[in-house]
């Protein structure tokens, strides 16, 4: 699952000035800059309709980009088309309906692994399995008979198939139990622990921050905030203003 | 009883079949009721009776029959030509309108565009074929028995292999394969079947040329059982859709069961209440099945 990659600290994914909506009159994402490094996972957090789903589609070219750039290791991928971004290292994980329900977990992920080799593919997906013995045990099961945890295991393994650089996910705690929530981000730890980039959106702002190394909070459109994890979690301004209020007491201030 | 009509029914309903798994895939992957279809069908027969009378023309034993059958290698040759010719017509009706309305147009615009289109390809073999019937060869068929009371000619025998095959091998396509499984996911989930890194288009072209192709098949065997018609294909529009949507949209098996189940419906209708009712007894069956079952019957619930 490593993927060959700029060395860890380098710039990785480079998102400038980023304009992007369904409407041209309308921008969901309205200027919003984000520099990810290799090896990081970076959380994307701040208050409904800000535009955070908004703004990793427009990254995998689901939704129209109006100006700025996107690149990924150095090579420009602003409005590549959506089924070109896996060859290019970019793989996403969509929030709801992202598996194919009607299709057993073998297909789904040969699916996945349309780009390789098919034996270069056979051996990604055995690897996969390795990774996650449950999904092994169930393979031949159609997707949409899982449960939410595992459709979401299935949607992740899809995306790591073809090794990609990067790996983005649209809030991959929804709907999830917390016992399941804290099981999928402790893959995501792992994942990138094999050298994959994460970036992740978030509503779950305690599990994001969690394992993320560094946030930014996007607000009507735009990056408001940034900084590491851990100032963004300790400081009681953004806690309140955007992140509604998550925590029950503010931190104490030094 | 005599099991003939079953016979009859299997024979027609293949060639149904073959018609009705193009429109079930077309309505599955690009979400309309194409009806011009049916033209495919009309088209594929008279590309193949024009290659073949080329290859006639070209060397005299093409035109000879291959024993026991009515029709020489020039029909089997001229009709895999015109199979590719039957696709690429698809793919350009596609390219030239269907393409443009897709994206834009409600689904309904696209389905009158096929109606438009239906009709000016109809009128287009008219013009140039006139509306006489034609034949691919005038060689007489001697029935044989093949059990149970049933008699069926060697052309009838060698044509509903043909449509097994073919059905078969659509079917594997479709669930074993790479592009199969392609189409599947491009069916159930277009959005997501861009991120795991399907070319849609390339999905839809494929799916366009394949339906074209079985569409080509179909007519051919129509065109050595009965006879070649610029209406071939239109009259068989309506079994086609009723085919559809009784196996399921999106299933081949369910498809050519579809068409099974009309043709055979078809010929208990001939025989025990009238040739009058021939069409009506497919919309019977459809109503009946889709009360029990609105899916159809290998349909997968919305």
């Amino acid at each position: 699952m490593t993927a060959s990659q700029p060395g860890v600290g380098e710039p990785i994914l480079e998102v400038r000035d980023l304009v992007a909506g369904y409407d041209p009159g309308v921008p969901i994402v309205n200027r919003a800059s984000m520099t990810v490094m290799a090896g990081e996972i970076v959380v994307v957090l701040g208050p409904n309709g800000a535009g955070k789903s908004t703004l990793i589609k427009a990254i995998a070219g689901l939704v129209p980009i109006r100006s700025g750039s996107v690149a990924l290791a150095g090579t420009d991928i602003t409005r590549l088309p959506a089924h070109r971004m896996v060859r290019e290292g970019l793989a996403f994980v969509p929030q709801t309906e992202n598996v194919f329900a009607s299709l057993s977990v073998d297909d789904n992920l040969q699916l996945a692994g349309g780009i390789l080799a098919a034996r270069l593919r056979a051996e990604r997906i055995e690897e996969i399995y390795g990774f996650f013995p449950d999904l092994a045990r169930q393979r031949r099961l159609p997707a949409g008979r899982l449960s939410g945890g595992q459709r979401q295991m299935v949607a992740v393994a899809r995306a790591l198939i073809v090794a990609p650089a990067v790996l983005m996910l649209d809030e991959p705690s929804a709907g999830l139990s917390p016992k399941l929530v804290d099981l999928v981000f402790a893959n995501l730890t792992e994942i990138r622990q094999r050298g994959i980039t994460i970036v992740l959106v978030e509503q779950n702002a305690r599990a994001g921050l969690a394992i993320a190394d560094r946030g930014y909070v996007l607000v009507e459109g735009a990056n408001r905030h940034e900084g590491t994890a851990r100032a963004l979690w300790g400081d009681p301004m953004i806690a309140e203003l955007y992140l509604g209020g998550m925590r029950a007491a503010p931190a104490p201030r030094s | 009883m005599n099991l003939q009509f079953v016979a009859d029914g299997v024979l027609t309903g293949l060639m149904i079949g073959l018609g009705a798994i193009g429109v079930t895939l077309t309505y599955a992957i690009l979400r309309f009721s194409n009806f011009a279809h049916g033209e495919f069908i009309s088209w594929g027969a008279y590309a193949t009776l024009v290659v073949s009378g080329v290859f006639g023309w070209l060397a005299g034993s093409a035109a000879e029959p291959i024993d026991p059958f009515s029709f020489g290698w020039g029909v089997v040759s001229a009709g895999v030509i015109a199979t590719l010719l039957t696709g690429g017509l698809a793919l350009l009706l596609d390219l030239v309108l269907f393409r443009h309305l897709r994206d834009e147009a409600k689904s309904i615009t696209v389905v009158m565009a096929s109606f438009g289109a239906s009709m000016a390809l109809r009128s287009l073999l008219e013009f140039i074929f006139t509306s006489r019937p034609v034949y691919f060869s005038r060689e007489l068929q001697i029935t044989m028995p093949i059990g149970f009371g049933v008699r069926m000619t060697p052309d009838q025998l060698v044509l509903v292999a043909m449509a097994a095959i073919l059905g078969l091998g659509m079917h594997l396509l479709v669930t074993r394969t790479q592009i199969g499984r392609s189409m599947q996911a491009v069916s159930e989930n277009p959005t997501l079947a861009r991120v795991v890194g399907i070319d849609v288009n390339r999905v839809i072209r494929v799916t366009w040329m394949l339906g074209g192709a079985l569409a080509c098949a179909s007519g051919v065997m129509i065109g050595i059982l009965v006879q070649v018609r610029p209406f071939m294909g239109a009259d068989l529009l309506l079994p086609l859709f009723a085919a559809a949507i009784l196996g399921g949209i999106g299933s081949v098996p369910g498809a050519l069961l579809g068409g099974v189940i009309v043709g055979i419906g078809e010929a208990v209708a001939v025989q025990w209440v009238g040739a009058e009712w021939r069409a009506a007894i497919a919309f019977l069956l459809l109503i009946a099945v889709l009360l029990v079952r609105p899916t159809g019957i290998f349909g997968k619930p919305a």
